[in-house]
């Protein structure tokens, strides 16, 4: 696959250093759980499920992402693509969260076109986990 | 960083002294000449060096010289094989049987053929990647004129009985053509004994070079195509075209290199796969595709559940190997030969295919083999898929987004 060098940087750092590249996940019953929202997208059959949570903490009237974690199974862009938006996410508001759009990703890490939905994937997955955050504040 | 090649089902390399043989038929200090030029010394060289390799090919396969005729693959044999023997019977009816699993050469033309106005079969493997004869004494009618199938399939490695399908093809009157391009040159066939009438091979597959191959052609009982080039009707107005002299003595080179060693090929190639699968067959969750009894040791086509195989590849990144993936492909779907056995589409994306040959090394297979482990083990850490598995979560029963 004739992926650029910060794709296959990107993979690598991530395979060889899992912790570090803010692979894991939060479980109900983990201390802050409350405060983490999940975004789980893809499915198996189409080869790519791309699992994102986030930690917010309110600071001065906002929520902040504070911590972010992933799990990705596809292939090597959509595991680069997810780690990508994991460094993009940290201290970010959920506003500016949202507002993170796949093309930055693509610019980012020069995804050749037939990957481009790696991107999308992971833009789907930030938004998705937003809501989840919201609709847990909602149930407060 | 060194290189494991275990993609040998995709191409061999040449070997060095079918190399040497093919150079010294380019140079105008070499045999340089034109096969179809009957005038001079240099044509007749270059006639006797083609006539050598027909001869070298027609022993490893068992049948007569005059029965083949030089192609520039398997994919140009399968088409005029397919498309020439449909459209020259088109007057006998206009029924044709193929399987699901065919190499796109095959295919191809058959789809081809169906906007020509023939009716195709598809006939579907079962799991384990076979097509029985029950499956084509049911396919085939009284209108039925070809059937195609292949001999070694080259994802899985699976093995048709061709002699038993060619013994009723024959019973029926019906042309038989065998796609054996994975298969000439590593394990035996023997076309004076058996009932196929169109054989196409390829060299590229069996240490010779890229484009080149051969079509057999039956003289008894006599099979006639329609052929797809027109021109000074050379190989028997079968195939138009000056012969690529060097091309064609690298074939025959191969060739005969092949008929002296493919049992020892094939015992070493058993040994690699046994190495292998000792290694790797206690890695939770995996499926060896084709799982057939009747198999080329050669190929080993793995799922494993819960890692993509483009990541998988990307993590082997020192070993040669191919994917039934989506990601490796430029259409975006999963292998239709998996998809064919019945395997889910997920499965589909975990595989990878292992092809082993000639040149490699109990050493390679072992290195692999732990690689795989590692980055399998490593792949599952980050798979999400791995972790609902690991929880219990019933996969199939998640509504995917």
């Amino acid at each position: 696959m004739a992926y650029s060098q910060k794709v296959v940087d990107k993979f690598e750092e991530t395979l060889n250093n899992p912790e570090k590249a803010s692979v894991g996940r939060w479980k109900p019953g983990d201390e802050d759980y409350h405060r983490v929202g999940t975004g789980i997208v893809g499915a198996p059959a189409c080869g790519d499920v791309m699992k994102l949570q986030i930690k917010c903490q309110n600071i001065d009237g906002k929520n902040r992402i504070v911590d972010a974690r992933f799990k990705t199974y596809g292939c090597g862009s959509a595991i680069a693509s997810s780690g990508q938006l994991i460094d993009m996410l940290k201290g970010k508001t959920l506003e500016e969260a949202q507002a993170i759009s796949n093309q930055e990703i693509v610019d980012i890490l020069e995804l050749p076109a037939i990957k481009i939905h790696c991107s999308v994937l992971a833009e789907e997955a930030i938004h998705r986990a937003i809501d989840d955050f919201k609709s847990l504040r909602n149930n407060d | 960083m060194k290189q494991i090649y275990l993609d040998y089902a995709s191409t061999t390399p040449v070997e060095e002294g079918v190399v040497k043989k093919m150079t010294d038929f380019m140079s105008f200090d070499g045999n340089f000449g034109n096969p179809a030029s009957r005038s001079h010394s240099f044509g007749w060289k270059a006639d006797e060096a083609v006539e050598e390799a027909r001869n070298n090919l027609a022993t490893l396969i068992g049948c007569d010289p005059r029965e083949i005729i030089w192609t520039s693959g398997a994919t140009e044999s399968d088409n005029l094989a397919i498309k020439g023997a449909a459209r020259f019977y088109k007057n006998k009816g206009n029924h044709l049987v193929t399987s699901k699993i065919e190499h796109k050469a095959v295919l191809d033309p058959f789809r081809q053929l169906e906007d020509e106005g023939f009716e195709v079969t598809y006939l579907e493997p079962n799991s384990s990647g076979e097509i029985s004869i029950e499956q084509v004494a049911e396919a085939v009618t009284d209108k039925t004129i070809l059937v195609s199938l292949m001999h070694m399939n080259n994802e899985l490695g699976t093995i048709t009985d061709i002699d038993a399908i060619g013994e009723l093809t024959r019973s029926k009157g019906i042309i038989f053509h065998v796609d054996a391009a994975q298969s000439i040159g590593k394990i035996a066939i023997n076309m004076s004994s058996n009932k196929i009438d169109l054989l196409s091979i390829s060299a590229h597959k069996f240490y010779g070079p890229k484009g080149v191959g051969a079509l057999f052609v039956r003289r008894k009982p006599r099979v006639r195509l329609e052929p797809l080039f027109h021109g000074g009707g050379h190989e028997r107005g079968f195939r138009s075209g000056t012969l690529a002299t060097h091309q064609i003595v690298g074939l025959g080179e191969a060739a005969r290199i092949a008929h002296q060693q493919m049992d020892d090929d094939l015992r070493k190639l058993e040994n690699l796969k046994r190495i292998f699968w000792e290694e790797v067959k206690d890695i939770e969750e995996i499926y060896v595709n084709g799982d057939s009894k009747n198999k080329f040791p050669g190929i080993l086509n793995i799922s494993f559940n819960f890692v993509e195989g483009e990541s998988l590849i990307m993590a082997l990144k020192s070993i040669a190997v191919s994917s039934g993936s989506a990601c490796t492909s430029a259409s975006l779907e999963p292998s239709y030969v998996l998809r064919a056995l019945g395997r889910k589409d997920e499965l589909a994306h975990s595989s990878i295919r292992f092809s082993f040959g000639r040149y490699t090394t109990e050493k390679d297979v072992r290195e692999t083999a732990l690689l795989v482990k590692s980055s399998v083990e490593r792949l599952r850490e980050i798979s999400p898929l791995w972790e609902m598995y690991q929880d219990g979560v019933d996969l199939d029963k998640i509504e995917w987004a």
